[in-house]
């Protein structure tokens, strides 16, 4: 069957910048994919390009088998954007009507309006909506054409752990009407939660593509964290069987496959070590193995100060 | 393909034209019944200007049957247009750019023509109001008495003859950010229209003044609208050939500022 929308050794190249450097992918009627990254990944310039709001440098995309920028295979998807505004004291009704009317055959207002969540809030003004409530605006204005395939892009960005929460419900009750759905995160719990399939990027390129099981599983380590007391010995540290390992003064956090090993050596160099915690490895971690980076959630936090290094 | 089997219509592909630019329409002219303040000085001013000038030393006759009431009734007719089409249009765009307003329409299947269709529609359902509003002031206060004929040619001048002013609205907005809009559009149009006699009578300009608004295409749009009471100081031929010669710079330089735009957005 010939796929909803297709990456062909696309590049994109923004100045000096390589965006995406070669990104082949096909997803498939029916599809739900998860396009996950650290910021500047490639994620959304990926979904730019199978939108037709950038151009390929070379390569191709295509939609519904057509140029991306074609109205007719852009009648037939919908898109959350991640920065976008819309018009002042249009109400909520209002702008969705709006947006139905571009599309050939839309769903009637109110459903759009409900799907989203946002019956009480129909008559509100898009500038006196919440954070929360304004990304369910763009929700509705992404749905109520009654897209075959929809984009979103990075959609519970900014919105609080309780309304992420409805937000996927939402998601994954449209997605169960059998609609291909597209959308970037770099939550990784959003993408194990929702996709069958991940699509990892880095750096302008496919590194992994696979449903979320297979992602994690990929990883079968452990996460081992621990505070040195006394002097820290970094050399001896690095020589600790692992993949990936942190200092930050004092807090070694380390992933490895064996943990036992690492332990043993730990306590037969005699260092003293406290605080010692040892658990499974999350999606974050499976992220790191693949990427030899950390989340991005996570290099927020720490930037300054931190040792990192990949091996094994 | 099987909608055809069972011998049903195939759906449209696309979504009617008409339907489209109505809604759009309908959502330019909504947005500015919401946010009066985006307008009000350009419905405002015009006859506030009218009232200052106009009827306090407007009873003065220049010709049979016209009273400078009439040319001070025209000349803000003038500025009350060619200002819409520079601020409300020209800052209006510059903002939708800034919130990405324009992206998210980029990424629907509206026609971006159409959009612009409906902003232009929007300035010139403003411009009407805002003449309607003057000319309602001057017949009932102003003393100033026309046939239907004429009111008809005088609306003509003035939407035909704001059209460069379009183009010089729609390169700062493509052009400008955000907060460059604003400063830009007063920088450019407020002198050049005080320049150009739209406010003063250009014989009381200074002379260096004066050898510079006869390039300026306000003062063309203002001959032109003038001229309607046989006070131009040029031929209708000439104010329309400067007009159109206006028209093709400012609109080649919007074209080159939308182009740059959407390179920078979406190439």
């Amino acid at each position: 069957m010939e796929p909803v929308v297709e990456l062909v050794r696309a590049h994109k190249r923004y100045g000096p910048v390589e965006a995406l450097r070669g990104v082949d992918l096909a997803i498939h009627r029916g599809e739900v994919v998860a396009m996950l990254g650290p910021n500047g990944a490639g994620k959304t310039t990926s979904i730019n390009l199978m939108l037709g709001l950038r151009r390929p440098t070379s390569g191709q995309a295509r939609l519904f088998g057509r140029d991306p920028g074609d109205r007719r295979a852009r009648s037939r998807c919908g898109v959350m954007l991640q920065e976008s505004g819309v018009p002042m004291g249009l109400r909520v009704r209002e702008l969705v009507e709006l947006f139905r009317a571009y599309y050939p055959d839309p769903m009637p207002a109110a459903r759009a309006v409900a799907l989203a969540g946002l019956e009480e809030q129909a008559r509100v003004p898009a500038n006196k909506l919440s954070g929360g409530q304004l990304r369910r605006l763009y929700y509705a204005l992404a749905i109520c054409g009654d897209p075959e395939l929809l984009f979103l892009d990075e959609p519970t960005v900014g919105l609080d752990v309780e309304s992420r929460r409805a937000f996927l419900d939402t998601v994954k009750e449209f997605a169960a009407e059998g609609r291909t759905i597209v959308l970037t995160t770099h939550y990784l719990e959003e993408a194990d939660e929702l996709a069958e399939r991940i699509i990892v990027i880095d750096r302008g390129k496919v590194i992994a593509d696979a449903p979320p099981g297979e992602i994690k599983s990929r990883v079968a380590g452990k996460r081992v964290s621990f505070d040195c007391a006394g002097p820290v010995d970094e050399a001896a540290l690095r020589e600790l069987p692992h993949r990936h390992l942190e200092l930050r003064g004092g807090h070694v956090r380390m992933l490895t496959n064996q943990p036992e090993e690492a332990l043993r050596e730990v306590f037969r160099r005699g260092l003293v070590i406290r605080n010692l915690e040892v658990t499974g490895a999350d999606l974050e971690e499976a992220f790191l193995a693949l990427t030899g980076r950390r989340a991005p959630a996570a290099e927020e936090a720490g930037r300054e100060g931190e040792v990192e290094e990949v091996a094994g | 393909m099987n909608a055809a089997v069972a011998g049903r219509r195939p759906k449209p592909e696309v979504a009617p034209l008409g339907r489209m630019v109505a809604a759009q329409v309908r959502a330019t002219l909504l947005f500015y019944w919401r946010n009066p303040a985006f307008f009000v000085f350009s419905l405002v001013l015009p006859v506030f200007f009218y009232a200052f000038f106009g009827l306090a030393f407007g009873q003065q006759r220049v010709a049979r049957n016209i009273t400078v009431s009439y040319l001070i009734m025209a000349q803000m007719g003038a500025y009350a247009v060619s200002s819409i089409l520079v601020f409300n249009i020209g800052i209006g765009q510059a903002n939708r750019r800034a919130t990405g307003q324009d992206r998210l329409l980029r990424a629907t299947p509206l026609p971006s023509w159409v959009a612009l269709f409906a902003d232009v529609a929007g300035g010139l359902a403003l411009s009407l109001l805002s003449l309607l509003v003057l000319f309602v002031v001057a017949v009932a206060a102003g003393g100033v008495r026309l046939d239907l004929l004429e009111w008809g040619s005088l609306l003509l001048r003035l939407v035909l003859g704001s059209l460069p002013l379009l183009g010089l609205g729609l390169a700062i907005g493509y052009g400008a950010s955000q907060n460059a809009a604003p400063a830009l559009a007063n920088l450019i149009y407020l002198p050049m229209s005080f320049a150009s006699g739209m406010f003063i009578p250009i014989q009381t300009l200074p002379q260096f003044v004066r050898s510079i608004a006869h390039y300026l295409p306000t003062y063309h749009y203002t001959q032109l609208v003038l001229g309607q009471f046989n006070v131009s100081d040029e031929a209708l031929w000439q104010s329309a050939l400067w007009l159109v010669g206006w028209g093709i710079v400012l609109f080649a330089i919007a074209i080159r500022m939308y182009r740059l735009d959407q390179v920078r957005k979406f190439a």
